[in-house]
C-alpha cells in the first residue's frame, strides 16, 4: 500500500477547485458505504453514505457522542465497522490495518512520542517505511521547515509548548505523504489566539500539498473557516451535508441552525405554497411572508421562519420598499460593541427577537434607547422555513 | 500559632526517633568493642574484619544476590508480559478474573504462599526437574510471588498511558510487535525497572518462603541471621546490618538523584 519511493507526489492535482460534488462525473476519493458501527445495542455510526473528493477539506462537525470521533476511528482503521464498506481512492480497505493504510492522523492529543526528540518523532512513519537513510534525513529536514521548527529539531517533547506539539503531531503525520489526512479536533487545545492563526495554517498547506482532509470538530466557528463542505452529526447520522454557506444560510432544521450562531424563529401558519414558494402569516404581526421553499407545506401547516440575527433591519419608521416583511417591537436591552450593536427586542406575542445591527453611522450618542419602539424587517429571500 | 507549631515539631521529632533511633543504636553498637550487645566497651572495628572472615555469613550474602537478581530479571520479564497481555490485548473473556488472579499473590500470607510453593517443588521428586532443592527451587519460589508485584507496577504505568501514543506508532506503519518495542516498552521502561528493584528487595529480605523452599546447604542471608539471632545477637550481625543499610542508603540516593534529574530534563513527565 505504501509506495517506498515516495513517488506519489502532493499536489498534483491542487487543492480542490470548484464543486467537485455537484459534477455527477466526478470519482469520489473516499467513499463511505452505508457505514455503521455498534457497540452492542448502541449505534455510535448508523448506517452513513458520504463521498468526498480529490483536495477537499471535509469537516465532519458534531457534539459529543454524536459518533464523528468513531467514524474518524473507523477511516484510520482503529474501529472495525459493524457493517458497510470504506473505499480510498477507488480500493476497499474496510479491511486493511492501520498500518497498510494509505491514511494518517493527527490525534487530539497529538500523542506525540515523549521518549523520542522532535526529529525522531518526525521520521518515524518514514523509518517503518525502510527508508534509506539520506533520504529519511532530508525529508525530515524539509518538513521541519514546512511546519518552521528547524530550530527544534533536537528538543524533547517535554519542552514544546502546545503550539509546536501541534505541529510536531502533524508534520509526522504529513510526513509520509498520506492520500488522506485525519485531525481528529486539531485546534481544541490551544488558545484563541493560536487557533486562529494555526486554523490559517492549516488552510494554506492543504493548498500547498494538496492532500484530502478529514477533520473531526464539535467548534462550529472551526468548521465554517476550515471546511471545503461540513457534514453535521448528529446521534450517529449525518442531519445535513453543505458547504458551509449552505449549512449556515440555508439550515436544514432548526437543531442545525441553532448549532450555526443564533436564529430568530418566528411561528407562522402555512397559507399557500408551490414547487419553489411559501406564502405563510406571522403569529407575530398578521403580515404574510413568501418566501423560497420547496417542501410543499399544506395551507393552515404550522411552521417556524427563522431569520439570522445579522438579517433584520432596525427602525424606527416602517421601512417602504417591497419584499419585505416587517414587524414590530421594543427594544429591551442593548449591547454596545462598536463596530455593532446587539438588540434584543421584545415583539408583539412576547417573544424576544436578536438583531445584530453594524454601525454605519458615526454618533457619539446611541441612534436607539431603551423602551424605543422599532420596526424589524427582512427580505423575504433572507429568511428560511424550518422543519420542527 | 507558635504553640500548636512546637507541638507540631515534637510529633515530627518523635515520630522520626522512633524510626530511626533503633537502627542509629544498632550502627553504633556495631563499632562496639564488647563482646556482649548491650555494654559498651569503646570504639572498634574488629566486627567488620570478623565478618569479611565468616564465610558462612560471605556465601550466604553472595547467594542471596544471586537468588535476586536472577528472580528479579525473569520477574520483570514474565511480570510485563502478563501486565502487558492484560491491558494491551483488548476485551477479552476472563480478562477480569485473570486481573485479580495476579494480583492475588500480594494480599495472600506468606506462610500460605510458602507452603504452597514447598508442595509445588516437592513435584520435583516426582518428575525430576530440578535436579536437587536449594537455590534453584529458592529462586523459583521469588520468580513467582515477585512477578505479581511487577505485573501490578507495570500494569498501573500501563494504565495510565495514553493509548493513542500506541495508536500513532501504528497509523504511521508500525506493525503491532513494532509498536511495543518502539513504544510501549521504553514509556513503560521506569515502572520495570521500579518493578525489578523491588523484585529484587522482596527476594532479598525474604525469610518465610525461603525457609519452606529450600533444601539443605543452601540458606539465603536472611536465613542465616535468623538461624545466628536465635542463639543471641552478635556484634557480627549488627556490622553486617549497618553493611547493609549503607548500601541501601546509597540506592535511595542514587535512584532519588536520577528521578529528580529526569524530572528537571523532562519537566512534563
Amino acid at each position: 500500500m505504501t509506495d517506498p519511493t515516495g513517488a506519489k507526489t502532493p499536489g498534483q492535482g491542487g487543492a480542490c477547485s470548484g464543486t467537485p460534488w455537484k459534477d455527477p462525473g466526478q470519482h469520489p476519493f473516499i467513499e463511505l458505504q452505508s457505514l455503521s458501527k455498534r457497540f452492542g445495542d448502541f449505534a455510535a455510526v448508523d448506517d452513513v453514505s458520504l463521498k468526498i473528493y480529490r483536495g477537499e477539506l471535509f469537516t465532519i462537525l458534531g457534539g459529543s457522542g454524536c459518533g464523528k470521533s468513531t467514524l474518524l476511528r473507523m477511516l484510520a482503521g482503529f474501529e472495525q465497522p459493524s457493517a458497510g464498506r470504506i473505499l480510498i481512492d477507488g480500493v476497499d480497505i474496510t479491511d486493511t490495518p492501520p498500518y497498510e493504510r494509505p491514511v494518517n492522523m493527527m490525534f487530539q492529543s497529538y500523542a506525540v512520542f515523549p521518549h523520542m526528540t522532535v526529529e525522531q518523532n518526525i521520521a518515524y512513519g518514514l523509518k517503518k517505511e525502510k527508508l534509506p537513510k539520506s533520504q529519511i534525513a532530508e525529508r525530515v529536514a524539509e518538513m521541519l521547515q514546512l511546519v518552521q521548527l528547524p530550530q527544534l529539531a533536537k528538543r524533547k517533547p517535554g519542552q514544546l509548548s502546545g503550539g509546536q506539539s501541534q505541529r510536531v503531531a502533524l508534520a509526522r503525520a504529513l510526513i509520509k505523504r498520506p492520500k488522506v489526512l485525519l485531525l481528529d479536533e486539531p485546534l481544541a487545545a490551544l488558545d484563541k489566539k493560536l487557533r486562529e492563526e494555526t486554523q490559517f495554517e492549516l488552510m494554506n498547506l492543504q493548498d500547498q500539498l494538496g492532500i484530502t482532509f478529514v477533520v473531526v470538530t464539535h467548534d462550529q466557528e472551526e468548521a465554517m473557516t476550515l471546511a471545503t463542505r461540513i457534514a453535521v452529526m448528529d446521534a450517529g447520522k449525518f442531519v445535513q451535508i453543505g458547504t458551509p454557506s449552505e449549512v449556515y444560510e440555508f439550515p436544514a432544521s432548526r437543531f442545525i441552525a441553532n448549532f450555526f450562531g443564533q436564529i430568530n424563529v418566528f411561528d407562522a401558519t402555512v397559507v399557500a405554497s408551490d414547487d419553489h414558494f411559501l406564502t405563510a402569516r406571522l403569529d407575530d404581526s398578521n403580515t404574510e411572508i413568501r418566501t423560497r421553499d420547496h417542501q410543499r407545506l399544506a395551507p393552515g401547516t404550522r411552521c417556524s421562519i427563522g431569520v439570522r440575527p445579522e438579517k433584520l433591519l432596525i427602525s424606527t419608521e416602517a421601512p417602504a420598499q417591497d419584499g419585505y416583511t416587517v414587524t414590530r417591537g421594543v427594544v429591551e436591552d442593548l449591547a454596545y460593541y462598536g463596530n455593532r450593536s446587539l438588540y434584543r427586542v421584545r415583539s408583539q406575542n412576547g417573544r424576544m427577537i436578536q438583531v445584530s445591527a453594524q454601525n454605519y453611522q458615526r454618533s457619539s450618542e446611541l441612534l436607539l434607547e431603551w423602551d424605543d419602539e422599532v420596526f424589524l424587517s427582512w427580505h423575504s429571500e433572507c429568511s428560511v422555513v424550518l422543519s420542527q | 500559632m507558635r504553640r500548636s507549631s512546637t507541638f507540631l515539631y515534637s510529633v515530627l521529632c518523635f515520630g522520626y526517633a522512633f524510626l530511626y533511633l533503633p537502627i542509629l543504636v544498632l550502627m553504633l553498637y556495631s563499632f562496639n568493642n564488647a563482646r556482649l550487645a548491650t555494654v559498651w566497651g569503646g570504639f572498634s572495628t574488629r566486627w567488620y574484619s570478623a565478618l569479611l572472615e565468616n564465610a558462612q555469613i560471605l556465601d550466604a550474602a553472595l547467594l542471596s544476590l544471586q537468588i535476586a537478581v536472577v528472580s528479579a530479571t525473569v520477574a520483570t520479564l514474565l511480570g510485563t508480559l502478563a501486565a502487558l497481555g492484560l491491558n494491551r490485548m483488548g476485551r477479552y473473556r476472563g480478562r477480569t478474573l485473570f486481573t485479580g488472579m495476579i494480583a492475588a499473590p500480594l494480599v495472600m500470607p506468606e506462610v500460605i504462599t510458602g507452603l504452597s510453593l514447598l508442595l509445588f517443588v516437592s513435584l520435583q521428586e516426582l518428575t525430576g526437574w530440578p535436579s536437587s532443592r536449594g537455590a534453584n527451587t529458592i529462586t523459583i519460589a521469588h520468580i513467582t510471588f515477585s512477578m505479581a508485584y511487577v505485573a501490578v507496577i507495570v500494569q498501573s504505568r500501563l494504565a495510565s498511558m495514553d493509548h493513542s501514543l500506541e495508536e500513532a506508532a501504528m497509523d504511521l506503519g508500525g506493525r503491532p510487535f513494532a509498536v511495543t518495542l518502539d513504544i510501549t516498552l521504553p514509556l513503560v521502561a521506569p515502572a520495570m525497572a521500579a518493578g525489578w528493584l523491588l523484585a529484587f528487595t522482596l527476594s532479598l529480605d525474604d525469610l518465610v518462603i525461603s525457609s519452606f523452599t529450600s533444601g539443605a546447604g543452601a540458606s539465603t542471608l536472611p536465613m542465616v541471621i535468623f538461624s545466628k539471632v536465635k542463639l543471641g545477637v552478635t556484634p557480627e550481625i549488627n556490622a553486617l546490618a549497618t553493611i547493609i543499610i549503607g548500601i541501601v542508603t546509597v540506592g535511595v540516593l542514587i535512584a532519588g538523584w536520577t528521578m529528580l534529574r529526569q524530572q528537571r530534563v523532562n519537566p512534563g513527565h
